[in-house]
């Protein structure tokens, strides 16, 4: 067993491709010095051909990985900061995802999207701070949130691997996790296939990315009260709708939390299913940014829009509480 | 001669406060007061300082992430501005902005932002409004050499050519996106992309107040005088970290000598050599004065308070559901 961080398991994964499949090739700003650690090491070892430092051109090289993909190469793309997803998302969405039904399955475009460091970085204020994972799960993206250092890893991996279009939300909230993991045993780990960090019968707390933490703190917190479940859906499409079947069929108890905007967000989409697919007992609750979020600067305003560990907490109580 | 020496004065007061300001902010960040840390506009002081010499309170700047010096020279109140840093309620965005956002449309600063690139076209659409209301105001966007690269900019420069909008662009060109150079980015010239539509570019050297302010004033003027957008280089070296991180990270990408280079043609003193000596102390510790007065207000000044964090999210008042159930969601 070796101790293994976030930021660490993420440099590993695309080194380790980079290193298995000569078609990877990475692209962004900085990443030749490595400002956000993930790329350290990569362009002496591979040369400027494979590690692309680029002008500030996002829109240009976005779709200039598109059709080196078109192409036959398999780029990953680092962006500083969530928001600069804003500026691309025409070439992600309205280009990279609509090539293989447009052309009639004659192409695929097979680019990873990542921000080492999504959602708040607190002081980075509002045009730094942004989640917007749920508008690439809504245009039908691949969308992935990992919360763990082996899920960082292994879904960095499949990402690189898949031949879709895969953005990867790292969140900053994230970057310091570590664990105790099997180095030889990291692999990749499938799209669509959530993971029960600890088992339930009261509750199921659905909790995103970074927030796998304050779940696991809440479930301990209550552990002599209720017995609470925390499922990380780790990708948030294609989601693991059998996987929350199965555990809300065990607790009839839901509580989603989620550091993205509540209107039209993914904690919405996660309710919604359950009430229409699940048998729940008492109505559930989520717990997330309010509508409309632009994250505040000063500390105490930032952290009053983020859902954290205390509200989540709450909801969970009331939860196990009301009765049907 | 005397109108020589009051415009020297002035130059230099404002590059001190900013370069004064800055290391204080600094010191604020590396004592955990200002979180997220901040660029420092350190090195390019002569830049904002000339620049903004040859505007008036209504005309309107856009600025950038590194947009402290810009926001200072054109008039917003040290104090308050320092306030908003360390994210107090008394600050001039209500400490809702920050380093990354500091505003205060009073004084025509339509805000630094934390998109390289985005205040060129905002700019450009202040200009056409002044135009449309018959007025003479200009409008300034300043941005860096690596802002020369994004699409949008160069999108604005041919609406700004094609209208004939009284804007001025600023390049401030200090050698670096972040760790990427100059010759690594640029294809062709900076000043020809300008030209390529047809708008006037010069260069000039940014730690030479005088020299950017007889630029910009020549622009000001073209401007004004409904003969459309103007370009201005300036290059000067930025003397610290991209950003504050840096002064605790590992990255390296700038050799210790070309550092010490850069730092050797400090523009407060290609201007300050030339001021009487009792003239040039005096306005450092006039600058120092506001500064203990703004350092002193900023840390006493009430925090803002959390039930109301997004108060202003809306100019309408809408409230939209909270989240997390911390907000106070009555309309005021
Ligand atoms: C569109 C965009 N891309 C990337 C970033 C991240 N970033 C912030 S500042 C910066 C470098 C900007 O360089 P330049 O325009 O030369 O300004 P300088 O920092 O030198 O003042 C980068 C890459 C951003 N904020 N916006
Ligand atoms: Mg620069």
């Amino acid at each position: 067993m070796a101790r293994l961080s976030y930021l660490k398991a993420l440099q590993r994964a695309l080194a380790d491709e980079m290193a298995r499949d000569d078609s990877v090739c990475v692209l962004g700003e900085d990443i030749g010095v490595g400002v956000n650690n993930v790329t350290t090491g990569l362009l002496a070892k591979h040369g400027p051909a494979r590690v692309v430092d680029t002008p500030l051109s996002e829109q240009a090289f976005t779709s200039f990985a598109t059709g080196a993909a078109l192409a036959g190469l398999r780029p990953v793309i680092e962006f500083q900061i969530p928001s600069l997803l804003f500026l691309v998302f025409e070439q992600i969405a309205n280009q990279a995802h609509k090539f293989s039904l447009m052309t009639g399955g004659q192409a695929k475009v097979p680019v990873t999207y990542f921000v080492p460091g999504s959602g708040s970085r607190s002081g980075w204020a509002g045009q730094h701070s942004d989640h917007p994972y749920g508008l690439f799960a809504h245009v039908g993206v691949k969308t992935v949130v990992p919360a763990t250092p082996e899920d960082a890893y292994g879904l960095f991996l499949t990402a690189i691997r898949d031949d879709d279009p895969v953005v990867l939300f790292a969140p900053a909230g994230a970057l310091g996790v570590r664990g105790d993991v099997d180095l030889d045993a990291l692999g990749p780990v499938p799209l669509g296939v959530g993971r029960v960090h600890r088992a339930g019968t009261d509750v199921t707390v659905v909790a995103v990315g970074h927030l796998v933490q304050a779940a696991l703190g809440v479930a301990e917190q209550l552990a002599d009260q209720f017995s609470v479940e925390v499922f990380d859906p780790r990708s948030l499409y294609p989601f693991d709708w059998d996987g929350l079947a199965a555990s809300v069929a065990k607790t009839g108890r839901l509580v989603v939390v989620d550091d993205s905007n509540r209107m039209c967000g993914i904690a919405g989409e996660i309710l919604a299913t359950a009430a229409e697919q699940m048998r729940l007992t008492v109505p559930p609750k989520r717990v997330t940014r309010p509508d409309g979020a632009v994250l505040p600067f000063a500390r105490e305003l930032d952290l009053a829009v983020q859902p954290q560990q205390d509200q989540l907490l709450t909801a969970v109580q009331e939860v196990c509480k009301s009765s049907r | 001669m005397r109108e020589r020496g009051d415009m020297d004065t002035g130059l230099y007061r404002t590059m001190r406060l900013i370069r004064r300001f800055e290391e204080r902010a600094i010191e604020l960040v590396h004592a955990g007061e200002i979180i997220g840390g901040i660029h420092p506009y350190i090195g390019q002081e002569a830049i904002a300082a000339g620049v903004c010499a040859a505007l008036r309170d209504d005309d309107v700047i856009t600025s950038t992430h590194r947009g402290h010096g810009h926001v200072l020279a054109k008039g917003a109140d040290p104090v308050r501005m320092l306030a908003e840093l360390t994210g107090r309620a008394t600050g001039l965005n209500q400490g809702r902005g920050g380093s990354m956002h500091a505003a205060d449309f009073g004084k025509g600063i339509y805000g630094a932002n934390g998109i390289v690139g985005a205040g060129g076209a905002i700019a450009t659409g202040a200009a056409w409004a002044a135009v449309k209301e018959g007025s003479d105001r200009v409008a300034v966007s300043f941005f860096g050499d690596g802002a020369v690269n994004q699409g949008v900019l160069l999108e604005t420069f041919n609406l700004a050519a094609l209208w004939r909008l009284p804007v001025l662009f600023v390049c401030e060109n200090n050698g670096y996106a972040t760790t990427l150079t100059v010759a690594q980015a640029v294809a062709g010239s900076i000043t020809a992309r300008a030209e390529a539509f047809g708008i006037p570019a010069v260069s000039v050297d940014g730690t030479d107040a005088v020299a950017v302010l007889t630029a910009a004033r020549d622009a000001v003027a073209r401007g004004r005088a409904g003969g459309g957008p103007s370009f201005l280089e300036a290059t000067a070296y930025r003397f610290d970290a991209h950003h504050t991180w840096e002064h605790k990270a590992r990255v390296r990408y700038r050799a210790d000598e070309e550092v010490a280079a850069g730092r050797s043609r400090d523009p407060l003193d290609v201007l300050g050599v030339g001021l009487p000596e009792g003239v040039r102390a005096e306005l450092d510790a006039q600058v120092e004065a506001t500064l203990a007065e703004a350092v002193a207000f900023a840390l006493d000044s009430p925090r803002p308070d959390p039930a109301r964090a997004l108060d202003h999210l809306y100019a309408t008042g809408l409230r939209g559901r909270d989240g997390t159930g911390l907000l106070d969601t009555a309309v005021r």
